[in-house]
């Protein structure tokens, strides 16, 4: 799109605004624009998010990647990948590394599906 | 290292800053605490040595793509007052999904990887126990894994970050809900750590074709982009804009970034500045550059700056090289140490016509350009748009932005929305946990599930070493293990052993032809793989300056070098004290057929710094002076010592003189009373004495040394009588 400089037609509402106004309302616009995206951001979650909270439940940049890449083939990710990880170890009585570590092979999530299949109690 | 934790977490900002402090023999009103250890600027060394250090954290940017290679300029930078290290990325770390771990080598950076920034955190640690002052270590949390280097960050004691949604989607083309929703969980887990945010606003200012037009939307990216981060978490001081002078000379820059900081700075009161240098207009004249960033500095200076950035000045031209990135801290420090105080003095005609128009301007348009992002349908819109990094000054549209579209670039189809029972048991998670359905006793501590994640129990951090077999710093290191800890040396700019030296040379020829003549001379130097890095005309016909690279292949072997002593140096007053009780008298001059006093009048002259000014009564008798004359004027005078120069030394004339010389002051019975000391390009000490003079003074000789020389001659006399 190409517009020639129309600033002092389009300035005409914001003319009598006072210096602290205008300021004040650059702040509210601010605000309106970013709302929406952080209210994605508060219900969304992306394969970087959950690899980050494996790596805060102690595993490996690479154990991570593995772990999540298989959530996501199974369509689990919506699920939180941690929540997959302390779930199943619940399920196997096992420590949280070791059920993750566990998660690495595909084929153990056979198990997994039906945990979540009641959704929330 | 695999056990390595780091000190501290959380930025630092400089302490004492505020006070008026007494360095040396003035008062400062812009300064912070004093290092412990520090190299001070080169004409320090007039004013007792001191190092003043500026009140704003002051960054060196690190780029060498060997992380053990940054670290020696880590240090040396730190040294020079740098206390903000920023490690750039390695070219294309910002699509890889996943961390990178090991050591490979970068181009442009390092590849941020857990090894990397551990190393680099540890020698921090060390260097800033060095100079005395917490030292900020900082990456790039961006790129499709920014959630995961902002754990690995918070994990590794990393205190500052760029961290923009912004950027990822204009210049790194990743999809942008993918960037804003991945943005939220690393800026919360920055907030946790502490570390303090740079935006990626001043890219736009790089980017754009008319740099100074961006003006109205650089404004409205930073507030984009503080805002988020306000609504994640994150505390106001811990978010600094990253802004940058948006033109340089010859357009008047000052009359055209001015108004702009300004309006930054009162639009974003609450939050820090991080003054950037410009970069967009930057050409290979390391000079040019330089002058540039000294303007500002002083923008810096008339407005404000919390984290003052500083700009390699031969970025222009190469990756930076380690001496410029100590000029760089340097043309910052010396700035800053010569215009503190300045505001004491003068003030900023904000209310002025001139300002209060401009700047009111730029705060309108930028709230215009909010304006229409909300009603074409909000942020995303606005980008499929081409709103940004458009040349025309917002309102004025030219229809050359960045367009990028929703569903489209780098990890496109990977957000996904969380289902009612998503829950992640850890620490600095943002947005919807259902931890609830574990129990009411976990909602505030989530980690609390799995007995603590990684941010309560670092040992639970899993470090990977090396996956590279080849490509790894035990490799790099092999290669150049005769330059560590023996005694052979090669130049460097980059990489220990890089071999890379630079010549400065003018050549009487045209700009083009000067090139290839200059690359000859490399050729017949026996320099490898030279480079024309700069090239500037001196007049069409008359010549061309010339800045070449090339390589050396040769080591030196130090344990080899005959060092001659270093000449005595007395302090000033030392030397002051005693000739004011013990009052000299010389005389002096060029002996034989020689006319360059040049170096004479430099030895004695006060105005060169010589003998004179320590009240030592010079008599130049001239040049061309029989040395017959020049004794007999000593007994005349009765004068203490005589000086000779001598320039001239074919045939060995020099020597012969002095040996003349000496036989004469004995012929005349003088000798034991007089101090006869000889000078000259050519001359050596040895030689001179064995000729029979006292002392001599070669190339670089200083008035203070011959003054030392004399005092000590003469304290020797005294004992001896």
């Amino acid at each position: 799109m190409r517009r020639e400089d129309d600033f002092e037609e389009r300035r005409k509402h914001l003319a009598d605004l006072s210096e602290s106004e205008l300021e004040t309302y650059f702040w509210e616009l601010a605000e309106k624009i970013v709302d929406p995206l952080v209210n994605l951001a508060y219900n969304n979650t992306t394969p970087s998010i959950e690899r980050s909270v494996l790596l805060r439940m102690g595993f490996s940049s690479i154990e991570a990647k593995s772990i999540v890449e298989n959530a996501i083939d199974r369509g689990l990710i919506g699920k939180g990948v941690g929540n997959i990880v302390y779930k199943y170890s619940k399920h196997k009585s096992l420590g949280i590394r070791e059920a993750g570590l566990k998660l690495i092979d595909p084929n153990s999530w056979d198990e997994v599906k039906p945990l979540f299949n009641g959704g929330v109690k | 290292m695999e056990n390595y934790r780091p000190k501290r977490r959380g930025w630092h900002w400089r302490e004492g800053v505020g006070e008026v402090r007494k360095i040396g023999k003035f008062d400062y009103y812009e300064t912070s605490e004093n290092l412990i250890q520090s190299q001070p600027l080169p004409a320090a060394k007039y004013f007792d040595n001191i190092d003043p250090q500026p009140a704003p954290v002051i960054t060196t940017e690190i780029a060498s793509g060997r992380f053990e290679d940054d670290i020696r300029r880590m240090r040396m930078a730190a040294w020079h007052g740098a206390d903000h290290i920023m490690v750039i990325r390695t070219a294309g770390q910002s699509h890889f999904e996943s961390l990178i771990e090991g050591t490979p080598q970068g181009v442009g950076g390092i590849p941020i990887s857990r090894k990397q920034v551990r190393a680099q955190r540890k020698a921090l640690d060390l260097i800033e126990e060095e100079v005395g002052r917490p030292i900020n270590y900082h990456s790039y949390v961006s790129g499709v894994a920014g959630p995961e280097i902002a754990v690995m960050f918070a994990e590794e004691g990393v205190n500052g970050a760029h961290q923009d949604p912004q950027y990822n989607v204009l210049y790194r083309n990743i999809n942008m809900v993918r960037s804003f929703v991945d943005a939220a969980e690393a800026k919360k887990v920055m907030t946790w750590a502490d570390i303090a945010q740079i935006d990626g606003a001043h890219n736009a200012n790089a980017t754009a074709r008319e740099a100074w037009k961006v003006m109205p939307e650089l404004m409205v990216q930073h507030a984009l982009n503080s805002m988020y981060s306000v609504k994640i978490g994150m505390k106001k001081s811990n978010i600094c804009l990253s802004t940058v002078p948006p033109t340089a000379p010859p357009a008047p820059c000052m009359r055209l970034d001015l108004p702009y900081a300004i309006a930054l700075r009162e639009l974003f009161k609450d939050y820090r500045m991080r003054a950037q240098m410009n970069t967009k207009y930057m050409e290979s004249s390391t000079r040019e550059a330089t002058v540039t960033h000294v303007l500002n500095l002083l923008i810096s200076e008339l407005t404000s700056a919390d984290i003052q950035s500083t700009i390699t000045p031969d970025e222009g031209r190469n990756v930076p090289w380690h001496i410029f990135n100590i000029e760089a801290v340097d043309t910052a420090k010396q700035a800053f140490n010569g215009m503190d105080g300045l505001m004491k003095m003068i003030k900023v005609d904000r209310d002025g016509e001139y300002l209060s128009t401009k700047v009111r301007e730029l705060k309108e348009r930028a709230v215009l350009f909010m304006e229409e992002i909300l009603e074409i349908g909000g942020y995303f819109k606005a980008v499929e748009e081409g709103f940004f990094v458009d040349s025309g000054y917002y309102p004025e549209r030219n229809g050359d932005g960045i367009v990028r579209k929703i569903d489209g670039g780098v990890g496109v189809g990977t957000v996904f929305e969380r289902d009612k029972e998503y829950m992640a048991p850890i620490t600095a998670h943002f947005g919807y946990n259902n931890v609830e359905q574990y129990g009411k006793e976990y909602v505030d501590n989530p980690s609390l599930l799995i007995d603590g994640s990684t941010f309560e129990k670092p040992e639970k951090i899993i470090f990977i070493d090396e996956l590279d077999e080849t490509d790894n710093v035990n490799v790099r290191l092999e290669e150049v293990k005769d330059l560590i800890n023996t005694n052979l040396i090669k130049p460097e700019m980059e990489w220990l052993g890089d071999g890379v030296v630079l010549l400065t040379m003018f050549l009487p020829t045209d700009v083009r032809t000067a090139e290839f003549a200059a690359l000859e001379i490399g050729k017949n130097l026996n320099l490898k793989d030279c480079e024309v890095i700069h090239r500037e005309i001196m007049q069409q016909a008359e010549g061309t300056r010339i800045e070449l690279k090339g390589r050396v292949d040769f080591t030196i072997d130090v344990s080899k070098l005959v060092i001659p002593p270093k000449p005595e140096e007395m302090s000033e007053d030392e030397i002051r004290a005693f000739i004011s009780s013990n009052p000299m008298k010389v005389v002096a001059a060029t002996v034989g057929e020689d006319e360059h006093s040049v170096g004479l009048r430099e030895i004695i002259d006060i105005k060169h710094g010589g003998i004179e000014k320590y009240g030592i009564e010079c008599h130049i008798l001239g040049t061309s002076v029989p040395v017959e004359k020049l004794v007999d004027a000593a007994i005349e005078l009765n004068a203490d010592a005589i000086l000779v120069s001598t320039i001239i030394s074919h045939d060995d004339i020099h020597y012969k003189n002095m040996k003349k010389l000496n036989d004469y002051a004995i012929e005349k019975g003088v000798r034991d009373k007089l101090i006869i000391v000889a000078g000259g390009t050519q001359v050596s000490n040895e030689m001179a004495v064995k000729y029979g003079m006292d002392a001599g003074f070669g190339r670089g000789t200083k008035g203070s040394h011959v003054a030392t020389f004399l005092v000590k001659k003469r304290r020797e006399m005294q004992n001896e009588n």
